[in-house]
């Protein structure tokens, strides 16, 4: 008889590492915080509102929300990914470097 | 309403209790309003009351999308406090602190208040300087906290294992003997009863879908599911959704939403008689008086509007539970659940007017807004009936942010709290 996967399986994200090519659980992977802010290259040229919007302002959205993660107890490599915030699903994960979905 | 009293108990207990009244009626939205709440938590709920009772300003609407108190003032672990580090936050939260002490007596209503002390556990060295730290600040502030050792944290409570052995030892505590806990539930209905007895309405079921401005920028009134209602004057009290409802005004808010999960076990006899929190393996726990053991576990990594949380974080802090109280290893835990917290990126709320004239807002509470609630909701109001902050709530402004004036309970405490 095939016993049933333990239930912890089904109660945390599966997450798809674009590096690795495989859905793995989320305890081996780190949140990293909303993607596609960059750093920019020169803070002393910024207003106040500019340097706290980069720092500060995020837009937690309820939907759709642009985030990274990190590989972190497997190939270690930074990605991003597309994930509903009102469902937890996952839309799509990427590269870093390639274009914002 | 009929005035709660031994007396009224015992003339409807006569009765079988089948005559008691609504405690309060489920409004319908009017054209306008003085003033409109949106969020009927426990904060919302305190600002329509002390609108209401301090300032005269009766025609007032609490609009909330789904049930009253039904948001994070129903699903979280009750824990009251005021030992912050900061002059601003113990000034903040100890306001609240001195109103919890007569609330059930302001509203009529027994929101079970209980001083059972908060004990905060010290596992290292850090721990203990830490500790040792925000007790000197919160002297100088007039606030209660002390220092215990070991064996004493272990007379204050029984079940706390002391051994050395254990992988986080206790090395002493800090025991706030006025914080405590309080019946969620019965804030949000406190609240409720006696501002609706003042002719506050109390809008359920109606989620505000947008915030209409004016010509001169100025808000005019909310668009709801159920139509439009007008207001010259908006106070945003909605936690985890703050930053949807700012984004309404056009404006953007530095808040983050995430899970936070609470558990608790089967009903046993009294057997735990304080709160202990502690930060190093993160855990809280107390007692409630149906006698399940209340535990609070972390947030989830990533935001989320979710309302549940993973399961692994459970499992982590039931480790530490059974680690520092290993009496509790075979307790059965009945239930968990998870509220969406907004959190801002100093661990200090938002409580203020906003950019946008005659928008107020109260967000950012986090992790720890229960122990605010009657602090908020007082400070909340006296700012939308004065169009200015009292000087409690006038460092927590929004432009902090851009000035870096911060108020970095986040670095003074490092966890949730
Ligand atoms: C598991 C957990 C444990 C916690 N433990 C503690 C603790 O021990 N001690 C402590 O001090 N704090 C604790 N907190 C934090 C505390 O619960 C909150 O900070 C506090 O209750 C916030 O109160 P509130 O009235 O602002 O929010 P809520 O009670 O969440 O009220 C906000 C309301 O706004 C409504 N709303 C949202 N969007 C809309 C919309 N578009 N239109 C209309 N209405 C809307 C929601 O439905 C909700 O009812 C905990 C939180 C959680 C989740
Ligand atoms: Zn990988």
């Amino acid at each position: 008889m095939r016993r049933q996967p333990p239930q912890w399986r089904i109660e945390m994200l599966l997450i798809h590492c674009p590096y690795c090519d495989e859905a793995r659980a989320e305890i081996e992977f780190a949140y990293a915080g909303e993607a596609h802010i960059v750093r920019p290259p020169d803070p002393s040229l910024m207003s106040d509102e500019e340097w706290q919007r980069y720092l500060f302002i995020r837009s937690n959205p309820r939907g759709r929300h642009h985030e990274r993660w990190r590989h972190i107890h497997g190939c270690g490599r930074f990605f991003n990914a597309v994930r509903d915030t009102a469902t937890d699903k996952f839309e799509a994960t990427y590269k870093a470097g390639e274009p914002r979905r | 309403m009929t005035r709660f009293s031994a007396f009224s108990l015992f003339a409807k207990a006569l009765g079988g209790h089948q005559s008691w009244p609504e405690q309060w009626p489920d409004a319908s939205p009017k054209p306008d309003y003085d003033a409109i709440i949106v969020g009927a938590g426990g904060h919302g709920l305190g600002a329509a009351y002390y609108l209401a009772k301090k300032y005269g300003i009766t025609k007032v609407a609490v609009i909330e999308k789904g049930w009253l108190g039904g948001g994070n003032t129903g699903r979280n672990t009750t824990i009251i406090r005021s030992n912050y580090l900061y002059d601003e936050s113990a000034h903040l939260y100890d306001h609240a602190l001195k109103l919890w002490d007569g609330l059930s007596q302001e509203l009529n209503y027994n929101t079970m208040y209980s001083k059972r002390g908060v004990m905060m556990l010290a596992h290292n060295v850090h721990d203990v300087q830490s500790f040792k730290r925000h007790i000197h600040a919160n002297r100088l502030n007039g606030v209660d906290n002390e220092w215990l050792s070991a064996e004493q944290a272990k007379e204050y409570c029984p079940p706390l294992s002391i051994s050395p052995d254990a992988r986080h030892p206790v090395l002493g505590a800090a025991l706030q003997r006025r914080g405590g806990t309080a019946r969620h539930d019965t804030v949000a209905w406190g609240y409720a009863r006696a501002a609706a007895a003042l002719g506050v309405d109390i809008i359920q079921n109606c989620a505000v879908t947008g915030i209409r401005r004016g010509a001169d920028g100025a808000v005019e009134g909310v668009e709801t599911t159920r139509g439009f209602i007008a207001s010259k004057r908006i106070g945003v009290s909605a936690a985890g959704h703050s930053s949807v409802i700012m984004q309404m005004a056009g404006l953007d808010f530095p808040l983050e939403s995430y899970p936070l999960q609470a558990l608790v076990s089967e009903p046993v006899k009294p057997v735990f008689p304080c709160v202990v929190m502690s930060n190093t393996v993160h855990a809280y726990m107390s007692q409630s008086d149906k006698g399940e053991l209340v535990i609070g576990a972390g947030t989830d990594q990533y935001v989320s509007y979710s309302q549940r949380g993973a399961l692994h974080i459970v499992e982590h802090t039931l480790a530490a539970i059974c680690e520092i109280f290993p009496i509790f290893r075979r307790m059965r835990m009945l239930r968990t659940w998870g509220g969406i917290v907004d959190v801002t990126p100093d661990r200090s709320p938002i409580l203020g007017k906003t950019p946008v004239k005659g928008l107020y807002v109260n967000c950012g509470w986090g992790t720890g807004g229960f122990k605010a609630t009657p602090g908020a909701g007082d400070l909340l109001a006296y700012t939308m009936a004065k169009d200015e902050p009292h000087p409690i709530n006038a460092p927590y402004n929004l432009d902090r942010f851009r000035t870096g004036r911060l108020i970095d309970e986040a670095a003074a405490a490092a966890v949730a709290h």
